[in-house]
C-alpha cells in the first residue's frame, strides 16, 4: 500500500469535506486524523482497540481509528464526533441527552461513546438498554459507571424531553454540568490535545527489570548519530534536586533513576526529537547496560531476612506505620461471647483512566509553562521548583482537561520530563504516555494483607477489634504514608468500637509505586471489616443489617479516635434506608435461585473523613465582578470529571445570590487562580466549596453594604451597575473603577477545616466531617463457572446536602463500577497485565441498574451542609459483593479479585466441608 | 494497497512484506520503533471478499469481516460461528477484523477457531505458485504458529456442506461482558434425528491447549444419545493442556470447558 497513488485516491471524505493526507506507510488513521487533519476530537486511550475512545465512523460503521491504516480510509467517508455534531440531528439530540443525564463526566470516552451511539441510532431508531450495551460494549468508561450513558442513548431514541433543572439554579438543583458542552461537541482539550502538530516529542527509556543496576553508554554520541534526535535527558540534566514526592518527609523518587532502578518501568532517561524520529525510536537501541538484581515483590519477601533493602534508613523495608488504639482490645476480645477472624488480601489496582498522562511545555519570556492533565496544579509547581531549582515565579502550570484521575494524577508524571526537556532545548515539547508507559510507571492502589479479629457480646455489641494491615507501597513512598495513617482511623468502619487497635505498615518492594486511589487504603480495610461483620452477625444469629444498625455510630458517640460529633452522623440513616430493599431483595433472591444460578444479597457500609488527616488543608477562592457586569469565579479546584466546576459554581452563585448561569469560570491556572488545593480526599465540595461560599458571601456583603441593604435583598448584575431590590425598594450601585485585574468588586476567601492532631495512640480530631454510605447488592453466581454477575445495587449515601443530585448519582455509579472491578476482575501484575486487554475493567455490560438513595444529614461545617462524596462511593461496594457471594453460595472469598476460578474453587471447598 | 490478489501475491513473494487486513492484531502487536515492514493491504481485494456457495460447501473470502459474516444468510450450522463472531472484541473490532486474520494470528484463545473446527473448515493458502488447501487443524500448529509458508496468504476459508438439520452452537466464558479474552470456549455443530437422538456431532474446545481441539472420540460416542442424557466430564475431553494464567488455572479450565459442553447439549432442540 505504499505504492504511488494519484491524489484522488489519497483523499478522505472527512466530516463531509474532501481532504487529502500523505500518511507514512502503516500510519494509524487516528494519528492522521489528529496530527495531520486537526481532528483532535478523536481521542486515543490505548492504541490497541481495547478502549474504543478513538471510534469514528468509516462509511457509517464504527471502527477503532487506532487499528486502521490510514490508507484503508482513502476514498471512504470518515465521520468524527465534531463532524457529526455539526450536521447530524441525532448526534445533536444525543448531546443534549448526554448533558441531561450526566453521561459525560471527564469526557475522554465521550467521543467514542457518542459516535458508537449515533451508528446504533441510525440502525435502530429506539434501542433498548440491551441494544445500547451491545453497541457501546467496545468503549470503556472509567468515570460514569455507564448507566447514565445507557439512559441518555435510550432517551434519545425515545425522543424524551430534557428533564434538568434550569441552568440558573443554585444549591440543591440537578443542573447540567456548566462545562459539559465542550465534552459532548468534541472541543474539550485534554493533555494530548494542546500541542501544535510538529512539536518536538519525547520518548522515555524505562527499566525492563524489577530491580537492576545500569550503566549508561555514550548517550551524547547516540543522540548525535541518530537522525532527528535533538537531545537527551538523564539524572545529570536535573538542575535542582532529582527527587519528587507528595509528602515532604518522604520525597524519595527520582525523575530519572541513578545507577539503580527499583521497579519495572522506572524512567532512567529520555530522548527528545522530531515526531518522525520519536515514532521511529527503538528504546532497545538506547546505549545502556542492565544488570538485573534480586528483587522483592510482596510484603513478606521484602521483610524477610536478607531481603534487598530499597532505601537507606528503612530497615526491613518498612516505610512507615500508623496506629489508632483505644480501650483495651485484648481484654475485650477475651471476654467477648463470639469472636471471628480472617485474613484478607488484595492486589495492585490500576486507575485505568482512559486518558494516559500527557502534556505540553514551552518557555515563555524565560518562564517554564507546563500544560498537562493533573489533579494538583500547585503541587506540580512545588515539585518543579525543587527539580528545576527555580522559584515558583518562574513556573506556570496550566492544567488541561483531565481524562480521569482517581488519585494517580496527584503525583507528577510527565510534568518534570516536559519541563526539563523544554528547558534543555529552549523549544516547545510534547509527551504523551503510551498505555503501557502509564500502567508501568504511575501509581496503583496498594496491595493489602490484612488480619483482623473482632469480638461481640451476645447482645450483638462489638467487643474488641484488633487489626493489622501490611500495605505494599512499591518502590517509592508516594501517598503510602497517607494510606498508613488513614487506614487505622477508618478500619473500624462507621461503628462504635470502644476497644480497638489498628496498626498499619507500609512496606517498600520492587513494584510500581502505590499511591492515592480513591479511598487511600480504606476500600481494602473495609473488605476485611465488613466481611467479618457478616460472619459475626451469622455467629450471633442476628440479621446482618440490624447488627450493623445496632452498632452504628451516632451523634454523640465517640469514634475510635475519640472524636465525638454532636451532629451530622448519617450512617444509621443510610443503613435504615436499605431496610425495604434488604427484605424485598432477599425474598426475590430466594424465589429465583436455581441449582445452576444462585442469587445472593449482600450489604456493607463505609465512612470516610473529608480532607487531610489532622493537617492544614486550605482552599482559596477568588471572585469578582468586571465592569461589564460579568461575575467571575477564579476556580482553581481541579475538575477531573467529578463536577467541581459545577458544584463550586452552584455554591458560589447561591452565596452571592445570582444565577449559576451568570458565573464565568476562570482557570485553573497557577498564574490566575489562587490555590484551591488538590483534588483528593473528597475535599473539593467541602473545602473549596466552603471557600467559594465565603467568597460569594463576602462579595455579596460588600455590595449590600453600599446601600445598607438587608440580607434578603435581590441582586441583579448589569453592565456598569448592580440593581438591589430590598423589601420593595430598588437601589442602584454603580460598579466602582476596576482594579489591575479588571475587577470592580472582589473577594478572596480561604477555608481550612478545623481538625486536631492525633496523639501517639491516634486519639484526636482527624477530620472536621465524615461522609457515610451503605450499599446493597444482588448478585447471580453461576455455581459451575464461578462467574458473579451483580444484577442490582441500592446505594444509600449521606452527602449532608446534595449540591447537585445528578452529580451525586454520577459519583455513586462511577464509584460502584470501580468497586465492582476491584471485587471481581482487576489485578495489576507487573509484566503481565500492562495493557487494557489483560487488565480488565468493567465494560458497559457489567454494571447493573443502580438505585441511589440520597441521605441529607446536614453537616455544620459543610457548605449548605454538604459533605464530600468522591471516595465514599466505592468503599462499601467490594465487601457488599463478597457478602452477597457468601449469601448465595456459602463460600467466603478472602482475596480479591474474586475471579471465576477463585469463586469456583471456594464453592468446591465449601461443598467438600 | 493491492487491488488484485495476484498483485498481492507478487508483493509478498519475497517474504519481507507483511499482510494486513483488519489491522486489529497488527497494530496492537507492533513493537515501538525499528523499521516498518512493507504492508500489503488485502482488505479490499475482490477475490478475498464475499461468502459464496460452492459445489460442495461454502467459500468465505479471507478478508471477510466478522460483521459481514454475521449479516450473511447462511445455514443453521453456521449459527455457532455467527455467535462467535458477535463475541469477538467489540462492534468496532467485528467491523474490521477478519476471519482469516484471526486464524493466521493463531492465538490459543482465537474466538473463530473452535467454531470453524466444529464446521470442519479448511483453509486456502495462495502464493504465486498456486493455491493449496489444508484442513484448519493442520494449518494451526501451535501458539501463534501456523503452516503458512513464506509468500503465502490465506485467501479463503472453506466449509463443507453439513446436514440440513445440523445447528451450530458456541459458548464463550470470560471475566467480563465485552472486549474479553476467553477463559474457555466451545464450538459445536449438532444434529438430532426424528426421535431426538444425536445423529451428528462435531465440536471443539478452545483456550485449553496451544491449538483448539476437536473431540473425535467423544463425537463418536455421542451418536445415538439423547442430549438430555449427555454428561461430559473433564476426563472425557482429550488433547487439552490448559495453562494457568491470570484468567484461570488449568483445573478450572477443564471443569469449565466440560460444563460449557453440557450446557450446549441442554440447549439443543430438534429442528
Amino acid at each position: 500500500m505504499n505504492k504511488s497513488m494519484d491524489p484522488a485516491a489519497t483523499s478522505i471524505w472527512l466530516n463531509g469535506q474532501a481532504v487529502t493526507a500523505t500518511p507514512a506507510p502503516g500510519e494509524r488513521l487516528s494519528e492522521t486524523l489528529r496530527e495531520r487533519l486537526g481532528a483532535r476530537d478523536v481521542k486515543v486511550g490505548c492504541n490497541a482497540g481495547d478502549c474504543g475512545a478513538c471510534t469514528v465512523l468509516v462509511d457509517g460503521a464504527p471502527v477503532c481509528a487506532c487499528l486502521m491504516p490510514t490508507q484503508q480510509a482513502f476514498g471512504r467517508r470518515v465521520d468524527t464526533l465534531a463532524g457529526l455534531m455539526a450536521t447530524d440531528a441525532q448526534a445533536q439530540a444525543l448531546a443534549e441527552q448526554f448533558q441531561n443525564h450526566g453521561a459525560a463526566q471527564c469526557g475522554i470516552c465521550t467521543p467514542g461513546m457518542m459516535v458508537s451511539a449515533v451508528a446504533l441510532l441510525r440502525a435502530v431508531a429506539a434501542p433498548d438498554a440491551a441494544q445500547v450495551s451491545d453497541a457501546l460494549g467496545g468503549v470503556l468508561c472509567r468515570c460514569t459507571g455507564y448507566r447514565a450513558i445507557i439512559d441518555a442513548v435510550v432517551a434519545t431514541g425515545r425522543g424524551v424531553a430534557p428533564e434538568c433543572a434550569p441552568s440558573s439554579a443554585g444549591v440543591g438543583a440537578a443542573i447540567r454540568r456548566v462545562d459539559g458542552w465542550a465534552k459532548v461537541n468534541g472541543t474539550e482539550a485534554f493533555g494530548d490535545d494542546i500541542a501544535p502538530p510538529d512539536t518536538l516529542e519525547i520518548a522515555v527509556i524505562r527499566a525492563p527489570h524489577a530491580h537492576a543496576q545500569f550503566d549508561l553508554g555514550d548517550v551524547a554520541g547516540f543522540v548525535a548519530a541518530t537522525p532527528g534526535l535533538m537531545a537527551s535527558l538523564t539524572a545529570a540534566d536535573v538542575p535542582g534536586v532529582n527527587r519528587f514526592g507528595v509528602i515532604p518527609a518522604f520525597m524519595d523518587q527520582p525523575v530519572f533513576a541513578e545507577k539503580i532502578s527499583r521497579f519495572r518501568g522506572e524512567a532512567i532517561a529520555a530522548v527528545i526529537g522530531t515526531p518522525e524520529a520519536i515514532s521511529r525510536f527503538d528504546p532497545q537501541s538506547f546505549p545502556v547496560t542492565w544488570t538485573p538484581l534480586a528483587a522483592v515483590s510482596d510484603v513478606d519477601a521484602a521483610q524477610a531476612n536478607g531481603a534487598p533493602r530499597l532505601h537507606d534508613g528503612h530497615p526491613e523495608n518498612v516505610m512507615c506505620g500508623g496506629l489508632v488504639t483505644c480501650g483495651d482490645p485484648a481484654a475485650a476480645l477475651s471476654r467477648a461471647d463470639v469472636v471471628v477472624e480472617g485474613r484478607y488480601r488484595s492486589g495492585f489496582v490500576e486507575h485505568a483512566y482512559i486518558e494516559p498522562e500527557a502534556g505540553f511545555a514551552r518557555m515563555v519570556d524565560g518562564r517554564i509553562e507546563v500544560h498537562a492533565c493533573t489533579q494538583a496544579p500547585v503541587m506540580d509547581r512545588e515539585a518543579l521548583e525543587i527539580i528545576l531549582g527555580r522559584p515558583a515565579s518562574d513556573i506556570r502550570i496550566v492544567p488541561t482537561a483531565v481524562g480521569g484521575g482517581f488519585g494517580s494524577k496527584l503525583d507528577v508524571s510527565v510534568q518534570p520530563i516536559l519541563a526539563l526537556a523544554t528547558l534543555k532545548t529552549g523549544l516547545p515539547v510534547r509527551l504523551t504516555y503510551s498505555r503501557t508507559d502509564s500502567m508501568q510507571s504511575t501509581t496503583k492502589r496498594h496491595p493489602s494483607d490484612i488480619t483482623l479479629r473482632i469480638g461481640a457480646t451476645r447482645d450483638g455489641r462489638i467487643c474488641g477489634f484488633d487489626f493489622f494491615g501490611a500495605f505494599n507501597t512499591g518502590a517509592y513512598a508516594s501517598w503510602g504514608p497517607t494510606v498508613a495513617n488513614r487506614v487505622p482511623v477508618h478500619a473500624s468502619g462507621p461503628y462504635r468500637v470502644a476497644d480497638y487497635r489498628a496498626e498499619s505498615k507500609g512496606i517498600y518492594t520492587h513494584c510500581p509505586p502505590s499511591g492515592a486511589f480513591r479511598g487511600f487504603g480504606v476500600p481494602q480495610s473495609a473488605i476485611a471489616q465488613e466481611c467479618l461483620f457478616d460472619d459475626l452477625a451469622e455467629k450471633l444469629e442476628m440479621d446482618p443489617l440490624e447488627f450493623r444498625i445496632l452498632n452504628a455510630l451516632d451523634n454523640g458517640t465517640p469514634t475510635v479516635c475519640g472524636q465525638v460529633f454532636e451532629q451530622g452522623v448519617g450512617i444509621k440513616a443510610c443503613l435504615e434506608a436499605l431496610r425495604p430493599a434488604w427484605a424485598a431483595e432477599r425474598r426475590w433472591a430466594a424465589v429465583h435461585t436455581t441449582d445452576t444460578t444462585r442469587y445472593g444479597v449482600g450489604l456493607a457500609a463505609g465512612w470516610y473523613g473529608c480532607g487531610n488527616t489532622s493537617l492544614p488543608n486550605p482552599s482559596t477562592i477568588k471572585s469578582g465582578i468586571r465592569a461589564d457586569g460579568t461575575v467571575v469565579l477564579h476556580q482553581g479546584a481541579m475538575d477531573i470529571g467529578q463536577g467541581a466546576n459545577t458544584v463550586i459554581a452552584q455554591i458560589f452563585a447561591t452565596a452571592l445570590g445570582v444565577g449559576t448561569d451568570l458565573v464565568t469560570l476562570i482557570g485553573p491556572d497557577t498564574d490566575r487562580t489562587p490555590d484551591a488545593g488538590k483534588t483528593s480526599a473528597s475535599r473539593q465540595t467541602y473545602v473549596s466549596g466552603n471557600a467559594a461560599r465565603l467568597s460569594g458571601a463576602s462579595l455579596r456583603a460588600q455590595i449590600l453594604a453600599c446601600v445598607n441593604a438587608s440580607e434578603t435583598a435581590v441582586l441583579t448584575v448589569a453592565p456598569g451597575v448592580i440593581h438591589i431590590d430590598d423589601a420593595g425598594t430598588r437601589h442602584e450601585v454603580p460598579l466602582p473603577a476596576p482594579d489591575a485585574e479588571g475587577l470592580t468588586f472582589k473577594a478572596e476567601e480561604t477555608y481550612d477545616p478545623p481538625t486536631r492532631p492525633l496523639d501517639k495512640n491516634g486519639q484526636g480530631a482527624p477530620y472536621a466531617q465524615f461522609g457515610y454510605a451503605a450499599h446493597l447488592v444482588v448478585v447471580a453466581v453461576d455455581m459451575a463457572f464461578g462467574t458473579v454477575k451483580p444484577v442490582k445495587f441500592v446505594a444509600a449515601h449521606d452527602v449532608g446536602r446534595a449540591i447537585n443530585p445528578m452529580l451525586v448519582e454520577g459519583q455513586v455509579a462511577g464509584g460502584i463500577a470501580q468497586g465492582l472491578g476491584m471485587a471481581l476482575m482487576e489485578e495489576y501484575i507487573p509484566g503481565r497485565t500492562e495493557n487494557l486487554h489483560d487488565y480488565l475493567i468493567p465494560t458497559i455490560g457489567d454494571i447493573p441498574p443502580i438505585e441511589t438513595i440520597i441521605i441529607e444529614e446536614a453537616d455544620a461545617h459543610g457548605p449548605y451542609g454538604a459533605k464530600g462524596l468522591g471516595e465514599h462511593v466505592l468503599i462499601p461496594t467490594a465487601p457488599a459483593i463478597l457478602n452477597a457471594i457468601k449469601h448465595a453460595t456459602g463460600a467466603r472469598i478472602t482475596r480479591v479479585p474474586a475471579t471465576p476460578a477463585r469463586v469456583r474453587a471456594a464453592i468446591d471447598t465449601v461443598r467438600h466441608e | 494497497m493491492a487491488q488484485k490478489l495476484d498483485q498481492a501475491l507478487v508483493a509478498i513473494a519475497q517474504g519481507s512484506a507483511r499482510v494486513l487486513a483488519g489491522g486489529t492484531d497488527y497494530f496492537p502487536s507492533r513493537a515501538r520503533g525499528g523499521p516498518l515492514p512493507t504492508l500489503v493491504d488485502v482488505s479490499r481485494m475482490p477475490e478475498m471478499l464475499g461468502i459464496t456457495k460452492t459445489e460442495n460447501g461454502w467459500r468465505i473470502g479471507g478478508a471477510t469481516t466478522w460483521s459481514q459474516l454475521i449479516a450473511a444468510d447462511l445455514p443453521c450450522a453456521f449459527d455457532g460461528l455467527k455467535s462467535a463472531a458477535s463475541e469477538v472484541g467489540s462492534v468496532q473490532i467485528q467491523n474490521t477484523g477478519t476471519l482469516a486474520g484471526n486464524l493466521c494470528n493463531a492465538s490459543p484463545a482465537a474466538d473463530g477457531v473452535p467454531a470453524l473446527l466444529s464446521l470442519g473448515a479448511s483453509v486456502a493458502l495462495s502464493s504465486t505458485a498456486g493455491t493449496r488447501v489444508l484442513p484448519l487443524h493442520d494449518f494451526l500448529t501451535g501458539v501463534r504458529q501456523t503452516s503458512l509458508r513464506t509468500g503465502e496468504l490465506m485467501s479463503a476459508i472453506h466449509v463443507p456442506d453439513l446436514p440440513d438439520h445440523a445447528t451450530g452452537h458456541f459458548a464463550k466464558l470470560g471475566s467480563r461482558r465485552y472486549l474479553v479474552i476467553s477463559i474457555t470456549m466451545v464450538g459445536a455443530v449438532l444434529g438430532l434425528d426424528r426421535s431426538g437422538r444425536i445423529d451428528f456431532a462435531q465440536f471443539a474446545i478452545g483456550a485449553c491447549s496451544p491449538v483448539a481441539q476437536r473431540q473425535p472420540d467423544l463425537e463418536t460416542k455421542l451418536i445415538g444419545q439423547r442430549p438430555a442424557d449427555v454428561r461430559i466430564t473433564p476426563d472425557d475431553l482429550h488433547g487439552l493442556a490448559p495453562i494457568e494464567d491470570v484468567r484461570g488455572d488449568a483445573h478450572y479450565r477443564m471443569i469449565a470447558a466440560a460444563e460449557q459442553c453440557n450446557r450446549i447439549f441442554r440447549e439443543v432442540t430438534p429442528r
